[in-house]
């Protein structure tokens, strides 16, 4: 495989690349770039942040899980590009020292480059966009306060990429076709799950197809009623595009992973990978959201819950990949909650989404997913069944809540104990019913 | 004057441009070779066949050991000498090193380490407390027990009584910078090491001992650490010997990193505590007598196990005078990953037993917690106090030197005189130290004012008379924490000064820079001693070769040992110019004046290069050492008497949560700190340890959750299951001060040590969130740590049902 991108400016040819080395090992042991560093190897410490440009804009990814494929047209800068070529410091890397922003500073180059892409994007949510970059000396209050004493300075000229763009990108026929041709390959897209397989789980991947090359795939298509999402499609992108319909969607994938997580991660990875912890499904499912399937010329639709047929198995024949998916716009009455050990980048112990819809003061229709309950996303049909029909008040509710123990018997593990999850399940629908009764108790608003 | 500014790091400019190296950043040469452990995956028994044929036929390897192709058992141990590098036939923990694997990449010998064919026959692993205890599986020939006064009868014949239990969890580093280690071999079997330690000599002694080299033929150097906050006083040892074990065997350069979930999986955590009590106080919630029982789970080797118990027993009065007390610590010897140091080093245990009485106390009241804990804290500074008495002579030298390693924390103690009695008057520890610079009732007195304590105790009681769903809890945390390593000849460092002919410093010392400033806090010294900028003066590599015989860099001893050692050599080195100049103009040393890089004498001025130029020309020596001891120190820890720490240092936090009690989720509102550094040497880099230490502590006890499985298996092994606080749960509001009070005792321009402390000023945030919890019903909370939504849930659920 023959690439080509930007490193800090100076442009790269490789030639015969192996598809799984990752941009991190590739910076450390043949560049000797050794300012970005490994802290976890999975993309959950941040440490080894770098700023990838595309035709899509500008990014933080976690280069630990970005395999050189990836940047195929891209624009790539490092800690060691972040200051200009004469060795001026960037104003967020004055900003860290005048701050005191740095103790052991092995953090402290891939903080650096979070915040400078922050800082180039005009950035101003420093928890947001510093979520997946974990420091454990400081406290984070110095770097948060050197963010904010950079934020107003000019954009230095050399932060400016200009990405070379790729030289084929590849259309979805012809992916269609290459799979159905390799079904046995793996799909690569934001490699934020392929890439443990092979950094921790050490996988030797045989066949690869990366589908950043296609470009079709990352369409986001909007109609009056509805939205159809590429596969390919970031969850940022997702982020900002359920962002005025689906407030609660919007934060429970801010939350799902970090601004480094989420620019890399795809939708549709995120549902084809079956996992029954992911927190796309659940709202999907709640949504009534449609799946487009594709196998070479063929194509087939279903219900995101179809999918999901037991552990470890879906609805996928050989040769066949998520094209998109489809969810309707204005459902007034979804919400989405996420439960974890930590709120910001942790994977949830229960994740709710519901769809109750009130006519005349009874539930006309009730749509209840959950993720973490099961060994795969899963509607509560019990708890649909009892709400139905009924009169929507908080003794129905309640009533309603007993009946999660019917519809799931979830599993205990490090993340949270079947009790723990079966209790928090109901309580999500308390909750639901608290807010819709215009109860605001939302623990990250409450004032000092 | 260089002393006190609020310099950044001297490394902040190499941090932010990605410039500072650690030691998988050196350069290596080609033939290095890249070495990874095959790990045990059950937790007790004995492996009866090993096939690594596959490991070995792997791509790139170049070499495997088991444990009999090692030169030596290769002890990595810091106390006992029960570490063996590989396990041999006895498995004792699941993670354990079983055989080692060197390859051409990093990468390559992980693949191959995971290719080891074994069988085993298990035996039941003794996991939990329950299970040590019912098989008296524990470290020590018994329980230690400490005792002041009889608080049996004193509980007894209290008004009031409470008794309880609180478990604790541990705790992971974290470090973001993994254990690594790089060897290379030199001519006539010498050996380099380069490791990322708090500890080189530790790692120069070890490796040494594996190779059968005397100790000169080991040369250690750590330039920084990514990180250490204890879990590289002894956890690099393994990494250091394999290196070197494969560097002596294969004449070729050798490094080692552990992958983070191998990181996880090997090395120890902080101690996990289970802490019963019973205490009698008066209605006002005044204690007459406390017993407390701490049950510590110390994984599969002592390594620092006896000491961090021990400073656990040290801190279970925190702040509070117990006329009667009774100590009683069971340190347990379990099929889990040796437990070891990790800042506080069993101190925020301790503490967090006697915090947890004091709002148990005051809940069963019905007090505001902080009038109870007033009620308690011991009598306030009596400056002027007497004096206590100077430390007596050892009464016996260590019988069996060879079988101990007396440069760790783990060693046996030396048995002293205590020579501290204490007059009556004065109020002392359970161990019997008199407390005499107590300034915690002054501090609290501000802090309160600060954070506006009482109305908003109101407020948060108003908060929740209005809201059903989210409640808001408030608390106040003191610490007290003792400084000086309970091994008292632990208590020495050691610093070589050189000054070039152009006026340049080179400084070194033996400390090591692990992110705390210590470096540019020490540097800040030298600078001040000669009178020149900080610039000046080059700080360079802990290095076993410039610096022998040195302690860790641990129990927050680091400026304070290294500090007075610099300014011992430095102020050898400005005495001889001083006198130098004095002959020359004819007059006595100390009107020479060493200030704003120059140097004057009798109305003449020199710039300091200038100065030292004469002196090279008049040939006298420009370098020195510097030696420190701290004064004052005698301990007995079997009797658990004596004066193990020079001074207190002290701090406390109001700490503000707010709880959903739908789902057991919170947020930390708002923390208020002061904290006593004493006269801060470098403030900027005083408050970055508060902050940092706060955030850590308040981490320990909340989302930060090790869980083992029932087989002994550690589930939460990297960032994915392990967590750690993120960006957004420092308070929303961190208001951070430093008291302004001198140390009374005759420290490095009188300051105090900062590493540890804060740490403990986390335990505000739990008690808030038991505060919030409480307001859901009658009964005590009595939460577990670390309060994680589950438990803080379970929690809610108790108060509610009342049980």
């Amino acid at each position: 495989m023959d690439i080509t991108f930007l490193l800090n400016g100076e442009s790269v040819d490789l030639h015969n690349v192996s598809p799984t080395v990752t941009l991190l090992d590739w910076l450390r042991e043949d560049r000797g770039l050794t300012g970005t560093k490994e802290g976890c190897n999975e993309g959950d410490c941040g440490a080894c942040t770098v700023m990838v440009t595309d035709a899509s804009g500008v990014r933080a990814l976690n280069a630990c899980i970005l395999f050189l494929p990836q940047l195929d047209g891209c624009a790539v800068r490092t800690v060691e590009g972040i200051s200009g070529p004469d060795g001026t410091l960037h104003p967020v890397q004055d900003a860290m020292i005048d701050n005191h922003g740095s103790q052991c500073g092995f953090c402290t180059p891939g903080f650096i480059v979070s915040m400078a892409v922050a800082h180039l994007k005009g950035s101003r949510d420093h928890d947001n966009a510093l979520a997946g970059n974990l420091c454990r000396c400081t406290g984070y209050a110095p770097i948060i306060r050197a963010a904010e004493a950079a934020k107003d300075a000019p954009v230095p000229d050399w932060m400016k990429d200009t990405p070379p763009g790729l030289s084929a990108p590849e259309t979805l026929d012809e992916l269609a076709t290459a799979y159905a041709e390799r079904p046995d390959a793996t799909l690569i897209a934001g490699a934020t799950d392929v890439g443990l397989w092979v950094t921790k789980s050490l996988r030797n991947l045989d066949d690869v197809i990366f589908l950043n090359r296609c470009q079709e795939l990352q369409r986001i298509d909007t109609s009056q009623d509805s939205l159809r999402i590429g596969a390919g499609v970031t969850m940022n992108r997702v982020m900002d595009a359920v962002q005025a319909d689906y407030p609660s969607y919007a934060e429970m994938i801010r939350r799902y992973g970090s601004e480094q997580v989420r620019a890399a991660a795809t939708i549709g990875g995120n549902i084809a990978n079956g996992s029954p912890i992911g927190d796309n499904p659940p709202a999907l499912i709640a949504l009534g959201a449609i799946l487009h399937l594709r196998a070479g010329d063929h194509r087939r639709d279903m219900p995101v819950e179809e999918f999901f047929i037991e552990y470890g198995k879906q609805d996928r024949a050989r040769g066949e990949f998520v094209e998109a998916v489809t969810l309707p716009l204005g459902e007034q009455a979804f919400r989405a909650y996420k439960l974890s050990k930590r709120f910001d980048q942790d994977i949830s112990a229960v994740c709710g989404a519901f769809n109750i819809r009130v006519e005349s003061g009874k539930v006309a229709d009730a749509r209840i997913a959950f993720g973490g309950m099961a060994g795969t996303p899963k509607r509560a049909t019990a708890v649909e069944a009892a709400l139905t029909g009924a009169d929507w008040s908080e003794k129905t509710v309640r009533a309603a809540t007993a009946k999660m123990a019917e519809a799931f018997t979830p599993l205990s593990d490090m993340r949270a104990s079947a009790d723990y999850r079966l209790q928090a399940a109901q309580n999500m629908l308390l909750r639901y019913w608290h807010e819709d009764q215009g109860l605001n108790i939302n623990v990250l608003e409450v004032p000092a | 004057m260089s002393v006190s500014k609020p310099l950044p790091h001297d490394a902040a400019r190499l941090h932010v441009t990605g410039q500072a190296r650690y030691v998988d950043d050196i350069p290596t040469p080609k033939a290095t070779l890249h070495l990874a452990f095959g790990l045990s995956t059950i937790a007790a028994g004995r492996i009866t066949s090993i096939n690594l044929d596959a490991v070995r036929a792997a791509e790139g390897v170049v070499g495997v050991w088991e444990a009999r192709d090692l030169p030596s058992d290769c002890d990595c141990s810091a106390s006992n000498h029960d570490e063996p590098l590989l396990s041999g036939a006895t498995i004792r923990y699941l993670g354990q090193p079983v055989f080692l694997v060197a390859a051409t990449s990093h990468l390559a010998a992980r693949k191959a380490a995971r290719l080891g064919r074994i069988t085993h026959e298990t035996r039941d692993a003794i996991l939990t407390v329950e299970e040590a205890m019912a098989t008296d599986s524990r470290f020590e020939d018994g329980p230690r027990i400490w005792e002041k006064g009889d608080a049996g009868e004193a509980i007894d014949t209290a008004p009031r009584r409470i008794s309880g239990v609180i478990e604790m969890g541990g705790q992971e580093h974290f470090y973001l910078e993994g254990q690594a280690a790089l060897a290379l071999p030199q001519e006539g079997g010498d050996m380099v090491v380069h490791a990322s330690t708090q500890h080189p000599t530790e790692i120069q002694h070890k490796v040494a001992h594996a190779l059968h080299l005397p100790m000169h033929a080991v040369r250690v150097e750590t330039r920084r650490m990514g990180g250490g906050f204890g879990g590289k006083e002894s956890q690099g040892n393994a990494l250091a010997i394999a290196c070197a074990v494969v560097a002596a065997a294969t004449g070729r350069p050798a490094k080692m990193r552990y992958d983070r979930d191998d990181d996880f999986m090997i090395t120890g955590k902080r101690h996990d505590f289970r802490i019963a009590y019973s205490a009698g106080f008066d209605e006002t919630g005044v204690i007459r007598g406390i017993e407390f029982e701490h049950y510590t789970r110390c994984g599969w080797a002592q390594d620092l196990s006896l000491p961090v118990a021990d400073r656990a027993m040290l801190h279970a009065d925190n702040a509070y005078h117990l006329p009667h007390a009774r100590i009683e610590s069971h340190r347990l010897k379990t099929n889990t990953q040796s437990a070891t140091a990790f800042r506080g080093f069993g101190g925020p245990q301790g503490m967090l037993g006697i915090e947890r009485v004091m709002d148990h106390i005051a809940h069963e009241l019905g007090r505001d917690p902080v009038a109870v804990r007033r009620a308690n804290y011991y009598a306030a500074n009596v400056e002027g106090g007497q004096p206590p008495t100077p430390a007596a002579p050892p009464r016996s030298l260590p019988g069996k030197m060879k079988e101990r390693d007396i440069a760790a924390r783990g060693s046996e103690e030396l048995v002293q005189d205590t020579g501290a009695t204490g007059a009556e008057a004065e109020q002392t520890t359970p161990y019997g130290q008199v407390v005499e610079d107590f300034v915690l009732s002054e501090m609290t007195d501000r802090l309160l004012a600060t954070s506006d304590y009482e109305a908003r105790r109101a407020s948060v009681a108003a908060w929740n008379a209005e809201n059903a769903v989210i409640k808001k809890g408030l608390a106040l945390s003191p610490v007290k924490f003792g400084i000086s390593f309970t091994l008292t000849h632990l208590n020495q460092a050691g610093a070589l000064v050189h000054v070039y002919q152009d006026g340049s410093i080179h400084m070194n010392h033996g400390g090591t820079e692990m992110g705390q400033g210590l470096f540019q806090k020490v540097a800040q010294v030298a600078a001040d001693r000669f009178g020149v900028p900080v610039e000046r003066v080059k700080i360079t590599a802990t290095d076993t070769g410039k610096v022998p015989n040195t302690s860790a860099t641990a129990a927050s001893s680091g400026s304070d040992l290294n500090g007075m050692a610099v300014k011992a050599a430095c102020d050898t080195i400005r005495d001889r110019m001083a006198n130098h100049l004095a002959s020359l103009h004819q007059c006595d040393a100390r009107d020479v004046d060493f200030a704003e890089g120059q140097v004057a004498v009798k109305g003449e001025r020199y710039s300091f290069a200038d100065a030292v130029q004469m002196a090279y020309q008049a040939r006298i020596s420009l370098s020195a050492t510097g030696f420190y001891r701290t004064p004052k120190l005698s301990w007995d820890r079997i009797k658990g008497a004596g004066r193990p720490f020079y001074y207190f240092a002290y701090g406390a936090a109001v700490s503000e949560v707010a709880v959903d009690t739908l789902t057991g989720e919170y947020r930390i509102l708002r923390t208020d700190i002061l904290h006593d550094a004493g006269a801060s040497l470098n403030p900027a880099i005083d408050i970055g340890q508060i902050e940092g230490g706060f955030v850590q502590g308040a981490g320990w006890l909340t989302t930060e959750d090790l869980v083992w499985d029932d087989t002994g298996r550690l589930r939460t092994h990297a960032p994915s299951t392990y967590k750690i606080p993120a960006c957004s749960d420092r308070p929303r509001v961190f208001n951070v001060a430093l008291w302004d009070g001198r140390n009374r005792e005759d420290t490095i321009y009188r300051s105090k040590a900062v590493g540890e402390p804060p740490f403990m000023l986390g335990i505000s945030v739990f008690l808030a969130l038991s505060d919030a919890i409480s307001t859901c019903g009658n009964a005590y909370p009595a939460l577990d740590a670390p309060a994680t939504p589950e438990r803080v849930l379970a929690a809610i659920k108790r108060v509610r049902d009342g049980v």
